[in-house]
């Protein structure tokens, strides 16, 4: 039975105030996806209640307007519950972000629990010159239990083109322990770093790519379009974030010099999770 | 399996023995084997168990598509049924007709067949690429398969393999489609997309293009693992006859999204999340169709951010740029929903054996 | 297929591109020293390129580009996944892409050479990869290896035994070694060399030069497969 199954949806959209600066124009949400505005540029989910159980059902809109920015965090790690419900819980997150703007998008982990089905939709649009900061992290289950199952789509799209589609599986046999998706991990993540800084050069050499970034458990990988993912592994969430930091870190050196990022809301949105100076990895660090 | 016309050709083109550089190739299995990931056929089944259900299937999905598309192509140019010759010195004297009459029944495929050439003006809207120039098309699928590549060893190797495989495929089948595809991606297009046109040169379905991709995703790795851990060959090819249903289920679940996915005629101003066909069935209250011992991913799933647009009106459900009007525009729809499951460690180990000096294989 | 078919399906037609010429034979006998010694003395009037096919390092590749005797990026280095008889006899898919790579970047060329990486006496390329193919022997493999044949032996346009400075040290009679291997090869040429004292191999060169020749003759100048490019082939 699905009669407790909750439904809840929520919208964030910037608009471009006077002297360039960013106006939260919509702030709406429903329990138990409850946003709450934490500085001018930044917005924390809070959940208020336990889940998402199976059958729930949560939509967040996010709407960066052009030449505004904006920073989505969350207060704490989302755990996906099994819930009674025949029909998973299902996240859906739907982010434009307009010529010229910035998103930060950075929650904390999702944990599926044991005998969870959850299913995390993201779709995320830029515009041509759209800069986009977005991590996902993916923890298979609580401490010493099985993890339920999961699926998570992220759809990444410039102009229209296509920069990254990916699914990932957890809590299916097929995938599970194989060393060929996740060896002996017990969470994945990544971070998608996406805009101009990122573009490939003009008149690549169209048999050679641009070489990745890789260190003990991650990698940070030029994609064929403008952005860099970085992929992690690790045996915790706190292994995970260290080494997705590093990849971000690394990631954030990759762009040629003379053509500084557009910096993600940084400071006007609190402290930023990842220092920008420090770019210590090199291109053939592997452990 | 459709067990008719094409199998022989599938067959030749899944051989090993294609002298099309796949003998190169270990799909990361070299560099598992230095990490000491694999050991023994206990590692090795997981391991290629993984990989079909990963990349596997999304290089399934593409070859599909792939496939798809150089079959309609080769009825649009050449008035006739796959694997003849180029569309220059047979099109005269076959005619569009019996291009309609020996349709293969994947979507659309009489209805391009009898629409002439650059025509746009019947009533859809132009949104046909096939209409247009062909080298459109098949870039917009390249970049498809690009974005579900992230690492770029990965697509270095696929550029590779895609190249080699058209350079032998193009001597073995030519075809309007190959020559076009050529043009489309002169650096080499994704494996699975040089399968797939391949495929259809041949005279193969979408679905054996898929099954070609899905055994070739595990076949190269495994006798890459006999070479280089000595394993008994017959115990790894007892691991692949082990996968075989597993295979065959990959290159199904490879072609589910194709059906229907190159809707013609639908409205052009709705990509796949905004457009007529959701309906009130993928309201909030069904969620994606799953019972409860389905898995909750199979098929291809409706889009549950479909209804959203509404929430910010109609022009949310509209990617920036997106053009569905533009060339290729309603086969690109299409290819959205097509897998792209990722294997972190795959990714992982393809960039860890470049870096490495010493090595067998190209990748 | 008929003759005006586009000759863009059959990449091995000959017209108008560089004479391919493979160098084969086992692991040490001096296939790398020969292709530098070539390089050195071809370089200067011929246009070159090198595709290397290594088994396990770049080693040859590398050794190549330090030897300083042609554009480093005229070399190529191919990987074959455990088996250098594959990609020089049966799947020659890799090495083709090489060689037309070179010819797009460099072109046009007067002279690809693709050196396999070593194998046994049974290796030889395929008609589609190499249209002259030289197989290399030295002395200290003994001087019963032209009796024993094989493919490379019988079949190479030149069987070259190097090494023939180290004759007297490991016993290696070399009038047995050439009568055998005039015995097996049917009036096809043989040529004693020690490229260590030799480091230009003039008489190998002579042959290649001649073979480059008879191929222009035949085969038309090279067309220009991209920009015509000059000369660059480094030769310090």
């Amino acid at each position: 039975m699905a009669s407790g199954a909750v439904t809840a949806r929520a919208l964030i959209r910037t608009e471009a105030a006077s002297g360039g600066r960013t106006r939260l124009e919509t702030l709406r949400s429903d329990p138990p996806l409850t946003l709450r505005q934490t500085g001018p540029r930044r917005v924390h989910l809070v959940s208020t209640g336990a889940g998402p159980l199976r059958g729930d059902r949560l939509d967040l809109a996010v709407d960066v307007a052009p030449g505004t920015s904006l920073e989505v965090r969350s207060v704490a790690a989302t755990l996906v519950l099994p819930g009674l419900a025949d029909t998973p819980s299902v996240m859906v997150v739907r982010a434009r972000v307009g010529a010229g703007a910035a998103l930060r998008f950075t929650p904390e982990p999702t944990i599926l629990a044991a005998g969870c089905a959850h299913r995390l939709v993201v779709r995320l649009s830029l515009a041509e010159d759209a800069t986009v900061f977005w991590r996902e992290e993916i923890v298979f289950g609580r401490h010493g239990e099985r993890p339920g199952r999961g699926h998570a789509r992220f759809d990444a799209t410039v102009a229209g083109r296509p920069l990254l589609r990916q699914d990932l599986l957890v809590g299916e046999e097929a995938v599970d322990g194989s060393p060929a998706v996740y060896g002996d991990a017990r969470c994945v993540g990544s971070t998608l770093l996406a805009g101009p800084a990122w573009a490939p050069p003009d008149e690549p050499d169209a048999k050679r790519e641009r070489r990745a970034f890789v260190g003990d458990g991650w990698a940070a990988l030029p994609l064929a379009g403008p952005g860099v993912q970085v992929s992690a592994l690790g045996a915790d969430a706190v292994e995970l974030r260290e080494r997705l930091r590093r990849g971000e870190e690394a990631a954030a050196s990759l762009p040629p010099p003379g053509t500084p990022p557009d910096p993600p809301p940084g400071p006007p949105c609190g402290p930023p999770d990842v220092a920008p100076d420090a770019a210590t990895a090199g291109p053939s660090t592997v452990a | 399996m459709s067990g008719v016309k094409g199998d022989a050709a599938l067959l030749l083109l899944a051989d090993s023995r294609l002298p099309a550089g796949g003998h190169a190739h270990s799909g990361g299995v070299e560099e598992a084997v230095r990490r000491g990931a694999i050991t023994g056929t206990g590692d090795l089944a997981r391991f290629l168990r993984g990989r079909l259900a990963t990349s596997g299937l999304v290089a399934a999905a593409l070859a599909a598509a792939a496939c798809e598309l150089a079959v309609a192509e080769l009825v649009l140019e050449t008035g006739t049924q796959t694997g003849t010759q180029t569309g220059t010195d047979t099109g005269a004297e076959t005619g569009a007709e019996t291009g309609a009459e020996t349709g293969t029944g994947t979507s659309g495929g009489r209805d391009r067949a009898a629409r002439p050439p650059g025509g746009s003006a019947d009533g859809t809207g132009g949104t046909d690429g096939l209409t247009g120039e062909p080298a459109a098309v098949w870039r917009l699928l390249d970049a498809e398969a690009d974005a579900r590549t992230a690492s770029p060893a990965q697509r270095e190797s696929s550029r590779t393999q895609g190249r080699l495989l058209l350079r032998t495929a193009r001597r073995m089948w030519p075809s309007a489609a190959l020559d076009a595809l050529v043009r489309a991606v002169p650096e080499g297009p994704h494996h699975s997309v040089a399968l797939g046109a391949a495929a259809a040169s041949a005279g193969c379905e979408p679905l054996q293009a898929a099954l070609a991709a899905a055994y070739a995703s595990i076949t190269g790795p495994a006798t890459a693992a006999v070479r280089l851990l000595g394993l008994d060959p017959v115990a790894v090819h007892r691991l692949l006859a082990d996968l075989a249903p597993a295979l065959d289920e990959t290159a199904h679940a490879a072609c589910a999204p194709l059906t229907g996915a190159v809707p013609l005629g639908t409205e052009p101003d709705n990509g796949p999340d905004n457009g007529p066909d959701n309906g009130p069935d993928n309201g909030p209250d069904n969620g994606p169709d799953n019972g409860p011992d389905k898995q909750p991913d199979e098929g291809p799933d409706e889009d549950p951010g479909a209804e959203l647009g509404q929430e910010f009106g109609a022009e949310f459900g509209a990617e920036f740029g997106a053009n569905p009007g533009e060339r290729g525009g309603t086969w690109q729809a299409g290819w959205r929903a097509l897998p792209g499951h990722s294997a972190p460690a795959l990714d992982l180990l393809a960039e860890g054996h470049l870096t490495n000096p010493a090595k067998l294989f190209v990748s | 297929m008929g003759a005006h078919h586009d000759d863009v399906h059959d990449p091995a037609e000959p017209h108008g591109r560089a004479l391919r010429l493979g160098i084969g034979g086992p692991v040490g006998s001096g296939k790398t020293a020969l292709v530098a010694a070539l390089c050195r003395t071809l370089g200067p009037t011929l246009r070159l390129g090198v595709v290397t096919n290594d088994i396990y390092t770049t080693e040859d590749a590398d050794f190549l580009r330090r030897a300083g005797v042609v554009d480093p990026d005229r070399i190529l280095a191919v990987q074959t996944g455990c088996c250098p008889h594959t990609a020089i006899r049966d799947d020659i898919a890799a090495n083709l892409d090489a060689v037309e790579t070179l010819e797009e970047r460099f072109g046009p060329l007067d002279l690809v050479i693709v050196e396999s990486g070593g194998d046994n006496l049974t290796a030889t390329f395929s008609r589609g990869l190499a249209d002259r193919q030289i197989f290399v022997l030295d002395v200290s493999g003994g001087d019963k290896v032209p009796r024993k044949g094989g493919p490379g032996v019988t079949s190479a346009d030149l069987l070259v035994v190097n090494k023939t400075d180290l004759a007297p040290m490991v016993g290696a009679d070399l009038t047995v070694m050439s009568r055998d291997a005039a015995a097996v090869r049917d009036g096809k040429p043989v040529l004693f060399t020690s490229i260590r004292e030799d480091r230009g191999a003039r008489t190998v060169a002579e042959w290649v030069t001649t073979m480059v020749d008879v191929w222009l003759h035949q085969h038309g100048e090279p067309h220009h497969h991209s920009a015509p490019s000059p000369h660059t082939a480094t030769a310090p």
